[in-house]
């Protein structure tokens, strides 16, 4: 049993979680993520680990509630309990010293990119950061991002907050405009910002590093569920990724793979509200 | 009664449940004997002084010993028999290919030159199983005295839970550690309910419990705990992590929407029980006409459960012809009555994809069989310009497994084969790697229950006499010493 020792609000919808898992607090790295049950007929989902403290034996989770699994976990309080966490899985970010770094995060992906960064940035890289969101309430962990950055810029679809535009924008912005030169560069999010972020870095050659997302079971390498066409190779993401090479990703079939169990997702979430309107949210 | 009239008795058919019937759930097809019906099999039985069937068991269970014990109504005794030799007869006695084991070598079969005629072994050692289970009470063996000595089983599989078994028994502290939230391996996340229900092996998990051995789960070795440190912490550790790693085809298509490998069309059916979806929380895609591609058990369980997810046609292509198919010849037969339809030497080539990727049908070429190969089956060659298409809309992955690489990459001191087996040695189970032993599907490949077992059972052995003596380099020696004694004193 894994017990929440915090859960705060980000966002809409988003929150940040602080679970006991002193096993894996102690062994993971940045990059790497955990599969979590809730209950005994739940699904097992994957979250990244976007911090840990191995004192405490802890770690921290950030998550977006999107169906039927991440929105019972949303409807979880401190105190309560997660049955399972399995972990740490995948293989941890290569670091390394390029020299100026960019750090892309979109949404969500601004959780798991955060450790990296905090990672790259020890390395002695220079972190120029550019995270976004769809509107400035969707916008999380901009102060945790501008601790471990030289330089930050942000970006909301609408305008809400920062600059007007998408991430791809801002990349344009201080790569092209302000002429600054990027050795390399990390890029999370949805699958379409990272498609698109990486069709722009690939022409202004910078190379870049994506954290995919396809649906997992188990893990460890023994469902083939997870597989994804990197460089025209079959890769299974949580044992040869989940990060890859950007440049060689084939993110249309990845976007196809995610939407396989879009009815059954809708039909999971459909029964699940109504047992919270019945209980009045909560309940399991 | 003499030979003569046993010989005569006709073998009793286990009732099922009916095929029509049974596609619309998971219970258990075969239904099991009576106790009259086991008495009257057990009487079949011609207690053959030189029992053939014995050796045809890869662990030599003593069948005349256990068969008499049914004849003669004695239960107790006949499970006691079963379980010196076999710790998990409920699951054996299912699942095991007894057509190719004992029950090939049984002289009743012999004599009526037909071996579908043979002492129904598997189906007397299922029912004396379940007989105990129902009775609800085990049998918990006196323990000895603590050794002191502590052993990690990494991977709750039948080669891991045999040994854990053994060795708990023998007084050592054992702990297993396991990747899933449940023990049991491929019996819980691979076998379907309807041919092993799932609280049989549960069963013997919390019987293990009760003996005293310790789960760890979701404690992935390599992951959340090195190799290192578990060699650190205990006396003698056993790697029995099973054959996880799924084969894909190399062909056109195999990454589109509704390609499975059988590992995950069979894990979110059993383990994650998306029968039962919404129920429970794990999808599973629902198709109309699913191929299944291979010839193995696996194939099978992968061609029935698509037919209990609702599937209208069940499809089933392999290279080879029905003589070729390494699935039990009960799982063939149960797959055909309930509707499966088999294309049988035939290949598929490439998978056909809708605007959408979703598969929409297969492009099959037909095969021929060709001289035998290395495994002495004739080798399948494609017939040029055969080929059509098969309009199916999920297609699921049956051609086999390889070890699982996790704990070999994460761990490279371990020697491994060319295609990524653990070696060891074959009476010990000992690897390159002091105190680390290995045994089960991540040293055979895919393989069998009770060839897992088998190895756990060995393992078990030697591994308590490394912990006695410390001797390594001649632990062979050591263990075939000890087998000598003990069967000169008993
Ligand atoms: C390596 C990895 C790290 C991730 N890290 C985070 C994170 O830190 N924070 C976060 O909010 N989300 C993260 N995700 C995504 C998260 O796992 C999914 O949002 C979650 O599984 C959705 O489950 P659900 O039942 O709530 O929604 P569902 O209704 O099941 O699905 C909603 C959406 O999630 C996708 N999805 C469904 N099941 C899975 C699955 N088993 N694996 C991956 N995606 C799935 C679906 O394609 C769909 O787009 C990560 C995914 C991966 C693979
Ligand atoms: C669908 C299917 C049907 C089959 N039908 C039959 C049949 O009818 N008859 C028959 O005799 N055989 C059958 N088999 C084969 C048989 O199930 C296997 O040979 C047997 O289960 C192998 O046992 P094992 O203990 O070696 O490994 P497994 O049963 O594979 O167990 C290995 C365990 O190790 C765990 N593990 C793996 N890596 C790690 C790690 N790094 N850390 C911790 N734990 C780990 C896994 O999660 C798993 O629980 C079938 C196999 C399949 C897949
Ligand atoms: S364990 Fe298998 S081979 Fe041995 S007697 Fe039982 S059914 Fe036959
Ligand atoms: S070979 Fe057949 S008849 Fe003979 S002892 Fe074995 S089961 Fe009985
Ligand atoms: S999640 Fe099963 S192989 Fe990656």
């Amino acid at each position: 049993m894994h017990r929440i020792l915090s859960k705060e609000r980000l966002g809409p919808e988003i929150n940040r979680y602080v679970i006991e898992a002193p096993q894996i607090s102690r062994r993971r790295k940045p990059g790497q993520f955990v599969i979590i049950r809730l209950c005994p007929e739940g699904e097992r989902i994957p979250l990244t680990i976007a911090d840990a403290d191995p004192e405490e034996g802890t770690l921290t989770l950030v998550v977006q509630a999107v169906g039927k699994t991440t929105w019972q976990l949303a409807d979880m309080e401190e105190g309560d309990e997660i049955i399972d966490v399995t972990g740490p899985l995948g293989r941890p970010t290569h670091i390394e010293r390029y020299g100026t770094v960019l750090c892309v995060g979109g949404g969500i992906g601004v959780a798991p990119l955060y450790p990296i960064t905090s990672a790259l940035k020890d390395a002695g890289n220079e972190i120029v950061c550019i995270i976004g969101a769809r509107s400035a309430d969707l916008l999380i962990m901009e102060k945790e991002m501008e601790s471990v950055s030289d330089h930050m810029l942000v970006t909301t679809d609408d305008g809400s907050y920062g600059m007007h535009g998408m991430v791809t924008d801002g990349i344009k912005r201080i790569v092209v405009e302000e002429g600054r030169k990027a050795d390399f560069a990390v890029a999370i999010g949805p699958p379409v910002m990272m498609k698109f972020t990486c069709l722009l870095t690939g022409e202004l050659e910078i190379p870049t590093m994506v954290s995919l997302n396809p649906i997992m079971i188990d893990g460890t390498g023994m469902c083939g569920g997870c597989r994804v066409s990197v460089g025209g190779k079959t890769k299974f993401a949580c044992v040869d990724g989940p990060e890859f090479d950007g440049h060689q990703v084939d993110f249309d079939e990845l976007m196809k793979r995610l939407s396989a169990y879009r009815t059954h997702e809708k039909e999971a979430m459909d029964r699940y509200s109504e047992c919270r309107a019945e209980t009045g949210g909560g309940g399991r | 009664m003499d030979s003569k009239e046993r010989l005569a008795i006709p073998p009793h058919p286990m009732p099922e449940q009916d095929p029509a019937e049974r596609v619309d759930n998971v219970r258990e097809v075969p239904l099991g004997y009576t106790a009259e019906t086991a008495i009257a099999e057990a009487t079949r039985c011609l207690q053959c002084k030189t029992p053939f069937c014995v050796d045809g068991c890869p662990v030599n269970i003593d069948i005349p010993g256990f068969v008499q014990a049914v004849e003669d109504g004695d239960f107790k005794k006949g499970i006691r028999i079963l379980k010196k030799d076999n710790l998990l007869p409920a699951i054996c006695g299912r699942v095991c290919p007894q057509e190719t084991q004992c029950q090939l070598e049984c002289t009743v079969g012999k004599a009526r030159k037909d071996q579908t005629k043979s002492v129904m072994i598997g189906k007397l050692e299922r029912f004396l199983a379940d007989w105990e289970r129902e009775q609800g009470e085990f049998e918990v063996p006196r323990m000895p005295p603590s050794s002191g000595k502590k052993v990690a089983v990494i991977g709750a599989g039948p080669a891991g839970l045999t040994l854990a078994g053994d060795l708990v028994r023998m007084g050592h502290d054992v702990t297993v550690f396991e990747a899933f939230h449940k023990a049991g391996g491929v019996l819980v996340y691979g076998i379907p309910e309807f041919r092993l229900p799932k609280s049989i092996v549960q069963t013997e998990v919390d019987y293990l419990e009760k003996l005293g051995v310790e789960f760890r789960y979701n404690h992935v070795v390599g992951k959340t705990l090195t190799m290192e440190k578990l060699v650190e912490d205990y006396d003698a550790v056993f790697v029995g992590t099973g054959a996880g790693l799924p084969k894909f085809m190399r062909i056109p298509g195999q990454n589109l929407l509704g390609v499975f490998s059988a590992n995950e069309y069979l894990t979110r059916a059993n383990l994650m029980k998306a029968y039962e979806f919404p129920r429970s929380d794990t999808p599973i895609f629902r198709a109309r006409k699913v191929m299944t591609v291979g010839g193995g058990n696996v194939a099978m369980d992968c061609a029935r459960t698509a037919l209990r997810l609702g599937a209208q046609d069940s499809l089933v292509v392999y290279r080879r012809s029905e003589k070729e198919m390494p699935a039990r010849v009960e799982e063939i037969e149960h797959a055909r009555e309930e509707g499966v339809q088999m294309h049988l030497l035939n290949n598929p080539v490439r998978i056909l994809g809708d605007e959408n990727d979703w598969v929409m049908g297969a492009e099959i070429v037909r095969m021929k069989l060709g001289e035998p190969d290395a495994s002495g089956r004739r080798r399948p060659i494609p017939i040029e310009g055969s080929e059509y298409v098969l309009d199916v809309d999920a297609v699921i992955v049956a051609i086999g497994n390889s070890p699982n690489p996790l704990i070999p990459d994460t761990f490279p001191d371990l020697e491994v084969t060319r295609w990524g087996g653990i070696v060891t040695n074959e009476v010990t189970g000992q690897t390159s790697v002091r105190g680390i032993f290995a045994g089960g599907d991540i040293v055979l490949g895919a393989a069998t229950v009770i060839l897992a077992m088998s190895h756990g059972r060995r393992a078990a052995k030697a591994i308590h006499i490394y912990l006695k003596t410390g001797r390594w380099s001649d632990l062979e020696e050591a263990v075939a010493v000890e087998i000598n004694q003990s069967q000169t004193s008993s």
